[in-house]
């Protein structure tokens, strides 16, 4: 099928509008559909901006909708660290700082399970940074092999695993010298 | 080690070698880091910025700790803009990064197969880029420098939520692997596009080579991990690899079946694509990709015994706008282009064949 327009190029938009009851059809190749049709030209921009899905997932929908919230709640939150508000994460699909995400916790926290499918980190732990979750995470997957030995009734090696969780239990009780 | 950086186009992941390099061109793992407290780069003051760059460089080029590879700085803005399309490419800078230079910086190793982007969607982009199906190999190198990096600088890391990162979609690993597949077999037996849809249901991401959507040029297709959170860098990792390696069999099998079925429509398409590369006087980027991609499946098939598959790859950058006119050493209109296009190809494509007649043999020119 080609293009009703400039009968040259294969027709790759489908076009069905109804206005007063009337419905009509056209078929353009992309190149038209462009030209006459501006409203769709998002659908055909190659880079079109992930951040743009992002913002309507971010429960950003029309402006007014947001106007008339922030008319009901007053000022808009502000993240303390970076000042960026909630309104602008979303609009740009992405957040200030590192401190936005615990500030905006309870809505960050819905869009990952969105976009993420989870909202729960098991991948590497930095070194330095990390090392109080580091020892948390080993004593979690000691605590289970735990269990198993005491299962298999194996108790002197499960002794020594208790040990060594309470060791590390002291560890994760000392830290930032308080 | 500047000089070779913008001069050549061959760079590490073009050498054709690694496993499966026939189907697989190259493999690529980035790491999304961040700084504590900082506004993330979109929000960032360029004084701020610039000072983060320096901070970064400090870290990793000035520490002369002789154990770890060397990294070598490039300050983006004391480039020419030409020498920065260079960058984009040999894939070794994405195109944001090249656009606003102030207040972002790189950092490279000597072959070009680790990249620190600073300041672009995030404060750091570790990337290690590997010829080949080598995600294990990538991963581990990009692991190690995202170590050394954090030896020195505090991460924005969330017990829950992992490495925080700009954009959502990056959070948790701030992993994306990708590989780069040639996948020709699939397009003409039209399969690809059912097949490379159903990756979406698995959380891959399946794009262009530069990124034009689902109609590949040169039949080059990028895929890459969707989530980043809630799975493990290994599980990551392997999963692509899987799905990789599926993508190999299905394409090895649509070969057969077009050399079984239709030989010579095949051998008429390839040759004709040979004889358009080393003919032409004017050639477009859209059609030396396209054919380009016929002659790469005829070396494949050992039907174009002369051509070596690393000349393949680094035509894929040569005959870029930005490398065209940095040979020349002036900017050119597209027509001047399209005729320096068509005037390199044939050097290359038939300095094989000379090589070839010199040494007398096609047989031993790759090193298994």
């Amino acid at each position: 099928m080609y293009c009703d327009e400039c009968k040259k190029k294969p027709a790759a938009v489908h076009i069905t509008q109804i206005i007063n009851g009337e419905k009509s059809e056209r078929n353009l190749c992309e190149d038209c559909a462009r030209l006459t049709h501006k409203e769709l030209s998002m659908a055909f921009d190659d880079n079109f901006p992930i951040n743009k899905f992002l913002a309507g997932l971010l429960g950003y929908e029309t402006p007014t909708a947001d106007a008339a919230l922030n008319l009901a709640f007053g000022e808009p939150e502000k993240c303390e660290n970076c000042g960026v508000t909630y309104q602008q994460i979303s609009q740009i699909g992405r957040l200030g700082c590192d401190q936005c995400y615990e500030h905006f916790h309870d809505k960050v926290e819905q869009l990952l399970r969105r976009v993420q499918g989870s909202a729960r980190h098991t991948g590497k732990v930095p070194q330095r940074t990390g090392g109080a979750i580091r020892r948390q995470r080993e004593i979690q997957g000691l605590r289970a092999q735990l269990q198993r030995l005491v299962a298999k009734e194996e108790f002197e090696a499960a002794a020594k695993v208790r040990d060594q969780i309470r060791e590390l239990e002291k560890v994760v009780e000392m830290p930032s010298g308080e | 080690m500047t000089e070779a950086l913008f001069n050549q186009a061959i760079t590490k992941w073009m050498e054709g070698t690694g496993q499966e390099s026939t189907y697989v061109i190259s493999s690529r793992v980035r790491l999304a880091r961040n700084l504590q407290g900082m506004p993330f780069p979109h929000a960032l003051s360029t004084p701020l910025a610039n000072d983060l760059v320096q901070q970064v460089k400090t870290a990793v080029v000035d520490d002369n700790d002789t154990t770890t590879e060397p990294l070598y700085f490039i300050d983006l803005k004391k480039i020419a803009p030409l020498d920065r399309g260079i960058l984009v490419d040999k894939h070794l800078i994405s195109p944001q990064h090249a656009e606003e230079a102030d207040g972002r910086g790189l950092l490279i190793s000597a072959d070009e197969s680790i990249a620190i982007l600073i300041n672009e969607e995030d404060h750091l982009r570790v990337q290690s880029l590997l010829p080949g199906l080598q995600l294990d190999a990538a991963w581990q190198r990009a692991s190690s420098v995202d170590d050394r990096l954090e030896a020195k600088l505090d991460f924005a890391f969330n017990e829950r939520l992992g490495y925080l990162t700009a954009c959502p979609t990056n959070v948790g690993t701030g992993l994306r692997a990708s590989v780069m597949m040639h996948l020709p077999a699939l397009v003409l037996t039209n399969q690809a596009s059912r097949q490379l849809n159903s990756l979406a249901q698995l959380g891959m991401t399946v794009r262009g080579l530069h990124g034009e959507g689902s109609e590949a040029t040169g039949h080059l297709f990028q895929i890459s991990n969707q989530v980043t959170l809630g799975r493990s860098e290994e599980e990551i990792i392997s999963n692509l690899a899987v799905v990789t390696r599926q993508l190999i069999d299905q394409e090895r099998l649509a070969r057969h079946m077009l050399q079984k079925e239709t030989q010579m429509q095949l051998e008429d398409r390839i040759f004709r694509a040979y004889g358009l590369l080393t003919s032409a006087r004017i050639l477009s980027s859209q059609e030396a990709m396209s054919q380009l991609s016929y002659v790469r499946m005829g070396v494949d098939l050992g039907l174009i015994p002369d051509v070596a598959p690393a000349v393949l790859n680094e035509m894929l950058v040569l005959t870029r706008p930005a490398f065209l006119q940095k040979a020349a050493g002036r900017e050119m209109n597209p027509l001047e282009r399209d005729i320096q296009r068509a005037t390199l190809m044939r050097a290359r494509l038939l300095q094989g064949k000379h090589t070839n007649t010199h040494t007398g043999g096609c047989c031993h020119h790759h090193e298994e």
